[in-house]
């Protein structure tokens, strides 16, 4: 390997020698092709026979710097011609691959499309849901319990201590924020109200639904993704067991039931978070803090939030599993259905808390 | 060519949790043999390839590929040492985000050296090499057949025309007229290339068609090496076994 591969003119004839192939050409690209450029078109001999090797590589070059054509007089082996010939089989033009240009129109009109059949999937997957409900109460023997025990362990148990974690750190953020504003209109009792609407009614269903879009939510998909491009989907099928009943209704019943219990757990720790900051800035007691919170916030905002979390847990495993099942057999698609599940089912959430504000707005407000 | 063998293998020893695979192993292939490594299931065929490749490392030996050690810490020598070779997976191991035509440029385009125009005649080249059609550039990973996958693969494996081609189950998941087109493609191209090819494979034909060497894997080392005619003279129970009653066809 000591040999490189070299280029010189000799009275009216090129000659190459040593291995001309593409890892022995790299390190000096350049001077070779200076080289080629720099032979004279009047120059029509071509000496190959001291070539050692010759790859398709080098005959492209070669060939590009023939401009297309059999020189004049060529001194070549059989077997490097060969490789030259099959170089000059191909057309000598290579148009570059046509790029698509992208009008505005056209791209708006594809964005629209494609929300219209995600919408409908999402209807096409809630039916099923409905008709597998209907098979199951017939047949109550295949309900499938230990999935379903599996998904509420893996979406909500080992979710507890993350949620946990957030949400103590925003109750102490709210209540030491509003403490600071209370301080200066001498209204620090109001912390109890701020905190208690704020966290029971709003902040914990949404802060719950955002991390669990986050963390279990892409977590479906890409199970359910993987499972399709892994066949394992079409495995279950044969095996005469319906992938909506044994993949697709555990999640979502799964996340159903644990998202409630998630934002409970959430709300609570929240306040505790607030109560602390609250005892440390305005040195409110929590006794007073506990006793005074069922007078500031009727119950009926525990329940708008328990069932703002059934329903965002609903709307999250739904999305979740539909970007999940249309996952095509390629990386590609799989992370651009992940992302899309996680950006849709947090923007869907949003939506629906939005129109249970608007729908709920006479309920659960303490009268002065 | 003669001097410095294309693989050396020296010693290698390896084991998976405490169960050992490789003990003690030796082998050297050199320029243009073809070798076709032979063994039970799970006697650690492909976790030598791996090794060869560098994917893995073995707890003990040396593994030198062109007279390079491929421990050296030198990444550009590494670098280097990685365009020589060109592997063929058992599935392909295509880029699925990518067509046809990108990932047989891929490796092409990684060199930042080559120009567009050039990139593509080569690319159709390859394309025309292992028997496939413009048209079939435009494809994506997952709209081909099982032949084809392979096909493609080898093709991005000669992308810049190694001198050492490591194949895995080349003919695995073939129908017998497919895997005996690919076996003479692979010929053709070995003598065209002047390619070293190593490879593992389980399918008699396919060992009969292409090798010229054999090394036989089993008792955790190379139990025998040789050209086909001698190995099949070799008297141990699993060569007996291999060969069998099939042994009057490969000669």
């Amino acid at each position: 390997m000591s040999d490189i591969p070299r280029l010189r003119v000799e009275s009216g004839t090129v000659v190459l020698s040593g291995p001309w192939t593409l890892a022995e050409m790299l390190p000096m690209l350049d001077l070779l092709r200076s080289g080629l450029e720099a032979v004279p078109a009047s120059v029509r001999h071509w000496d190959l026979s001291a070539v050692s090797r010759l790859d398709s590589a080098a005959a492209v070059l070669l060939w590009r710097s023939w401009q297309g054509a059999w020189p004049a007089s060529l001194a070549i082996g059989p077997l490097h011609r060969q490789v030259i010939a099959r170089v000059a089989e191909l057309p000598q033009e290579m148009p570059p691959p046509p790029v698509a240009f992208v009008h505005l129109p056209e791209f708006l009109g594809r964005q629209v499309l494609k929300a219209l059949a995600n919408l409908r999937g999402l209807i096409t997957l809630f039916g099923q849901l409905l008709l597998d409900c209907a098979y199951l109460a017939r047949y109550p023997g295949q309900i499938p319990w230990r999935e379903f025990s599996a998904n509420v362990y893996k979406a909500g148990a080992l979710a507890l201590p993350v949620t946990a974690l957030v949400g103590f750190l925003i109750g102490v953020t709210i209540s030491y924020l509003s403490a600071l504003q209370l301080k200066t209109f001498g209204a620090d009792v109001f912390i109890v109200n701020i905190l208690g609407i704020s966290i029971i009614r709003e902040l914990g269903p949404v802060l719950v639904a955002v991390l669990v879009a986050g963390r279990s939510g892409s977590a479906m998909t890409a199970q359910i993704g993987v499972m399709r491009v892994t066949e394992e989907i079409d495995a279950l099928s044969t095996m005469g067991i319906s992938r909506s009943i044994r993949v697709v209704l555990p999640k979502i019943f799964g996340l159903t039931v644990a998202m409630p219990l998630l934002v409970l757990w959430t709300s609570s720790v929240a306040l505790l978070g607030g109560m602390l900051a609250a005892l440390l800035q305005l040195d409110l007691s929590l006794v007073y803090f506990l006793e005074n919170l069922p007078r500031a916030v009727p119950v009926a905002n525990l329940l708008i939030g328990l069932g703002k979390g059934v329903v965002f847990g609903f709307v999250i495993a739904v999305v979740a599993c539909h970007f999940g099942l249309h996952v095509r057999p390629n990386t590609e698609s799989l992370s651009a259905n992940t992302t899309s599940a996680v950006v849709t089912a947090i923007t869907t959430v949003i939506l629906v808390d939005a129109v249970f504000a608007i729908f709920t707005r006479h309920v659960g407000v303490p009268q002065l | 060519m003669n001097q410095v063998p294309v693989i050396e293998l020296q010693g290698i020893c390896t084991s998976f949790r405490g169960f050992a695979v490789h003990q003690d192993l030796s082998l050297q292939v050199h320029a243009g043999q073809i070798v076709g490594l032979l063994g039970g299931s799970g006697s650690g065929k492909t976790t030598l390839l791996r090794e060869i490749l560098g994917l893995h490392r073995p707890d003990a030996g040396l593994v030198r590929l062109f007279g390079v050690d491929l421990n050296d810490p030198d990444v550009e020598l590494q670098r280097q040492l990685r365009r020589r070779l060109g592997m063929l997976f058992q599935h392909g191991a295509l880029f699925s985000a990518l067509s046809v035509f990108d990932n047989i440029a891929f490796p092409l385009r990684e060199l930042h050296c080559l120009d567009e125009d050039w990139i593509r005649r080569l690319v159709h080249l390859k394309l025309a090499m292992v028997g496939l059609g413009n048209g079939h550039g435009k494809l994506m990973p997952a709209e081909l057949s099982g032949g084809m996958v392979k096909r493609v693969a080898l093709a991005r494996a000669l992308a810049l025309e190694p001198e050492l081609l490591l194949l895995d189950e080349p003919t695995a998941g073939l129908d017998p007229d497919r895997s005996q087109n690919f076996v003479e493609l692979i010929g053709d191209l070995q003598r065209e290339l002047g390619l070293t090819v190593v490879m593992v494979t389980h399918d008699l034909n396919t060992l009969a068609g292409l090798a010229s060497h054999v090394a036989v894997l089993a008792d955790h080392r190379i139990l025998a090496f040789g050209t086909r005619d001698e190995i099949m003279t070799v008297d141990h129970p699993f060569v007996t076994g291999f060969f069998g009653a099939d042994r009057r066809k490969l000669l």
